[in-house]
């Protein structure tokens, strides 16, 4: 098992060098001048030129790559072109933010999602499993910039959460919680749907094997079959469509955290892009990477304790 | 009078479906008393497994009841709530299915599994538990208990997993046993080993049983009552031996004279199929279902649907001939088919195999290559010779693993070879099969086991028939067209199925049409791999005399893999028998089931179930597993678990080849004479020497 982790590692690796080269590439590609950007277009080449200098833009782009690079293994992002401020600590702590709110979100999506997807399995065909594929399918149709306003409308404006973020660098988890609900409901309905109907079909699937009924025939109760042999069996590939959501959680959120004016990883790529700000992009998209691939090996991982036959060595 | 343990009264079970319901249980009554065995015999699609899980009234959620009774200790189940139900099934009756790997929770450990089975009915703690489950475990003779325990289903063999599901159904002392078809998906020396031990455990605690099979050896030897089902009605019901002894209806009768006999022979007595297939539920006739493949039938039969009588107060039959059949006016055998012709072959060689080597790599990490660890393979063919002559047909016969189907597979060019030569036709044949001549391709042809997977599902029959005429034989499309009906009526089928789709054929049809299409280049060598296990005895017994009937007269030689050793000794010329990728014993396939024997031929032939209640057997079993051939073990392949075992010489050296003056040679380091001194012939029939 130590093994087969410490290789996944080598792999992640791998994939983090891939990953900051293409980002290089095709930052490379982007059309539009970073000094034009910062300064304005009304400058003078002059000042243009100083600019340019200064960031060292006109270095041949593999000497700009290892650059980049030798600083990123030591630790340092570099600072923002449009900011000037250091990368390392405002990616950290965008990354926490974003941390919070996914995890919030999985806490809530997940059994949501797998409850009722199993609840849907469970009455197939019967009208609570109609209501729940509709219901889910209906919410996943509509975009989260529509999900997320009728949520302010019901929760905020009537219950009183908050709509707007309150948190600021420092604020703690519980204190930021009550802020959390609202994005958090936002993307739990948008995952809904998907690890719902994800996990009814796997609970289908396994209702058909022969060893459920050799556990119904054991005369052991209904809901010990389910949660004891079907469950287990039907989650394996709910695990991984939950790890992808987990780095969409973590990087893709933008529109949710425009919508609710989150600090979190999202908003502050879309700023990069904008800006061309390409050492804070290279940054921001480095420790997505990270996390999509943490997350991607905690889901073999866990899926290999569910699913003794993939365990052993191989 | 007793209340019998279970009582079928007038039942019909019926499933929903797309078409309105199905009927897959018709009127059937039936009374099992405590501690009988009770056989229950019928084709696919005979309605048999339904009627099994209608008895444990589990029918999933489309199948229900239409119509009368099934009573459990004189108590309606259909009255049953769900707890009524669980309570019967922690105590009452058990079930034993047909593939066990399946029948087992994958993720979960195989004594957290058995302990589920035995803490439900009793307050233990969980000491006692994990005694009890140990305890269970030793019962069903699993070597370690303690570690089938740990392990995961997947962890542990076929017979061994099957032994686990007896264990839990066994954990609840259950006073009925239902086996559907448990011994169906595992070799027959694993076979006989689990069938000793229901055997057993059905005598030792008075349980009775409800014994599902299509096999009628295994029935046979195990049941103390017979029914026959078909195409959902009960025809035929009768104490064991007398069914086997006389059958009254003319099903049973073709059902016995489909399944080869050890030491039966197509050119002495050829088996006698059942023309026809089995009715599909949506259609099905009006008077009598088996009339139409019935060689008795009279225009009654058409018109009237036969009453189940009571020929003796002790059977049933549902035929309105049986008075007659009884009274041996009429036979239902069929006009009896021509004993197969077998000329004498040429002693001319065809193929020559010498030191056949057929590996597959164990795949490697990355890692590995990288430590540079040796590349390691499974050899499944080990330095193998053969040698088939003109028209003859080698049988070769073999348990899963022996690598039977990997030595067809390397003849044909689907694997290639590591090493050794073969020669077709005294030319060498490459071992990879794009380095193969088109003549070459023709010279050789194959059928494979399963019809399902050879034909291309979306390629009429016609398209798959031209295909070989015009690759092989060069024929320009209208040519090819022209021969496909004569192709389909070699093999007896109409010539408007050049038309259909596989998926429109049964599988005996399909099974034709994949022979058709092997003959269709006049080969000079034919490779079939089990093409009779995926199928009905009664389909079985047709394809085996058409194979052979094709074979004489397209003059082919043919290489006939199969691990029924009956089947192999009806059909073959001469019998090779092949254990972890080696030959164990060759030879002329008439004195194959007289001694001396192989120790591993004895086995397997004192393995095989026979259908006949009156023949006397001997009692060989084997122990352990089949090695892996990724570790063959040294000397002797067979002497880790061989029951003649000499000591230290089978294990350091290789045995030699021991001939006898009849042209039968063994690979044993036991002399012949001492063979022919120890062993008996395996099967004796009563009151015949013979």
């Amino acid at each position: 098992m130590a093994r087969y982790i410490l290789r996944r590692l080598a792999f992640l690796a791998l994939t983090l060098v891939l990953t900051s080269l293409l980002i290089f590439v095709i930052t490379q590609l982007l059309p539009g001048d970073v000094c034009r950007v910062i300064l304005g277009r009304e400058v003078g080449e002059a000042a243009s030129q100083a600019c340019r200098a200064e960031l060292r833009l006109d270095d041949p782009a593999l000497v700009r790559y290892g650059d980049w690079l030798s600083g990123f293994l030591r630790g340092d992002m570099g600072l923002s072109y449009s900011t000037d401020a250091e990368i390392g600590p405002l990616v950290a702590e965008r990354l926490g933010n974003s941390l919070m709110l996914a995890g919030f979100t999985l806490a809530i999506a997940v059994p949501l999602a797998t409850g009722l997807g199993a609840l849907a399995a469970l009455n197939e065909g019967k009208w609570l499993d109609n209501l729940i594929s509709v219901f889910s399918l209906a919410v996943v149709g509509l975009p989260e910039f529509v999900t997320g306003i009728v949520l302010i409308e019901l929760l905020a404006f009537r219950v009183g959460l908050p709509a707007n973020s309150s948190i600021r660098p420092g604020t703690g988890f519980f204190e930021a919680l009550p802020s959390l609900i609202l994005p958090a409901l936002t993307a739990t309905l948008v995952l809904l749907a998907y690890i719902a109907r994800l996990t009814r079909a796997g609970v289908l699937e396994e209702l058909k094997q022969p060893y459920v009924r050799t556990a119904a025939l054991k005369g052991l109760p209904r809901w010990v079959v389910i949660l004891r042999h079907v469950l287990r069996n039907a989650l394996a590939p709910t695990i991984t469509v939950v790890a992808i959501s987990f780095g969409w959680l973590i990087s893709g959120l933008v529109v949710i955290e425009n919508v609710f004016n989150y600090p979190g990883l999202g908003r502050l790529m879309v700023f990069a892009i904008s800006r061309r700000d390409l050492p804070l992009l290279q940054g921001v998209a480095m420790v997505t990477v990270l996390a999509f691939a943490l997350a991607n090996l905690g889901a073999d991982l866990l899926y290999a304790a569910l699913n003794p036959r993939i365990r052993v060595g191989e | 009078m007793a209340v019998p343990l279970l009582q079928l009264k007038d039942l019909s079970v019926a499933y929903r479906s797309r078409r309105g319901a199905l009927r897959a249980v018709r009127d059937l009554s039936l009374e099992i008393a405590k501690g009988q065995t009770y056989g229950l015999v019928g084709e696919s699609g005979s309605g048999k497994t339904t009627l099994a899980l209608a008895v444990l009234n589990y029918l999933g959620k489309d199948g229900y009841i239409e119509s009368g009774q099934v009573l459990f200790e004189g108590a309606d189940m259909a009255a049953l709530d769900e707890a009524g139900l669980r309570a019967l099934w922690q105590g009452g009756m058990a079930h034993v299915p047909q593939n066990p790997f399946t029948a087992l929770n994958p993720s979960m450990r195989i004594g957290e599994q058995v302990a589920e089975a035995i803490a439900l009915n009793s307050e233990i703690d969980a000491p006692e538990i994990e005694t009890r489950v140990l305890d269970l475990l030793a019962q069903v003779r699993l070597p370690d208990p303690a570690r089938v325990a740990r392990a995961y289903p997947h962890e542990i063999s076929g017979g061994q997993q099957q032994r686990v599901i007896i264990a839990i159904a066994l954990g609840r002392q259950p006073s009925l046993l239902v086996l559907d078809e448990p011994t169906t998906a595992l070799d027959v020396t694993t076979e006989a080993v689990v069938l000793d031990l229901l055997r057993e455990l059905v005598r030792d605690r008075d349980t009775a049983a409800l014994y599902v099979s299509h096999n009628l050896g295994v029935v046979a030897g195990l049941t103390d009552r017979v029914a026959v089902l078909y195409a959902s009605e009960l025809v035929e019901d009768a104490p064991t031996k007398e069914l086997y002894r006389q059958p009254l209806h003319p099903y049973t009768r073709g059902l016995l004279d489909s399944v080869p006999r050890l030491g039966q022979r197509k050119d002495v007595k050829p088996l006698q199929g059942i023309e026809g297939q089995i009715p599909s539920l949506t259609d099905l006739p009006s008077g009598c279902l088996f009339a139409p493949r019935c060689p008795l039938a009279i225009d009654q039969c058409w018109e009237e649907r036969p009453p189940l009588d009571h020929p003796t107060p002790d059977r049933r039959v549902r035929c309105h001939r049986w008075p007659e059949i009884l009274a041996g006016e009429v036979d239902a055998g069929r006009d009896a088919v021509e004993p197969i012709q077998v000329e004498d072959y040429q002693p001319e060689t065809i193929l020559t195999v010498e030191q056949l080597d057929v590996q597959y790599p164990i795949q490697r990490s990355l890692a590995d290559v990288l430590a540079g660890e040796p590349a390691r393979y499974v050899q499944v063919v080990d330095q193998l010779d053969l040698r088939i002559r003109s028209r003859e047909t080698l049988g070769v016969v073999g348990e899963s693993g022996s690598g039977k189907s990997s030595l067809a597979r390397a003849l044909i060019g689907l694997v290639a070879a590591e090493g050794g030569e073969v020669e077709l036709l005294g030319v060498q044949l490459p071992a990879r099969l794009d380095a193969r001549s088109t003549e070459t391709l023709a010279h050789l042809q194959m059928v494979f086991q399963n019809p399902e997977e050879a034909l291309n599902p979306y390629l009429t029959i016609a398209e798959s028939l031209r295909r070989p005429l015009r690759n092989l034989r060069g024929m320009s499309y209208a040519e090819a067209q022209a021969m496909v009906p004569q192709l389909l009526e070699s093999v007896r089928l109409p010539a408007e199925y050049a038309r259909r789709l596989p998926g429109q054929l049964s599988g005996g049809e399909k099974q034709r049409v994949a022979i058709a299409r092997a003959f269709a280049t006049h080969p000079d060598l034919l490779l079939a791999d089990e093409p009779v296990s995926a199928l009905d005895v009664s389909v079985q017994a047709n394809i085996l005399n058409l194979l052979a009937e094709l074979q004489n007269e397209h003059d082919t030689a043919m290489l006939f893999i199969a691990h029924d050793i009956a089947v192999v000794g009806y059909l073959a010329d001469r019998i090779a028998v092949m254990y972890l990728g080696q030959l164990m014993q060759q030879g002329p396939a008439e004195i194959i089931f007289d001694p001396p024997y192989h120790p591993y031929t004895e086995a397997l032939l004192s393995a095989v179930p026979p259908p006949d209640p009156f023949v006397k057997q001997e009692h060989i079993r084997l122990s352990g597993e089949v090695p892996s051939a990724a570790d063959p073990p040294s000397g002797c392949p067979f002497h880790t678990r061989c029951p003649r075992f000499l000591g230290d010489i089978c294990v350091e050296q290789e045995p030699p080849w021991r001939e006898t003056q009849d042209g039968k040679a063994i690979y044993c380091h036991i002399p012949i004479e001492e063979l022919q001194a120890a062993q008996s012939p395996v099967l004796r029939f009563n009151g015949e020497g013979d």
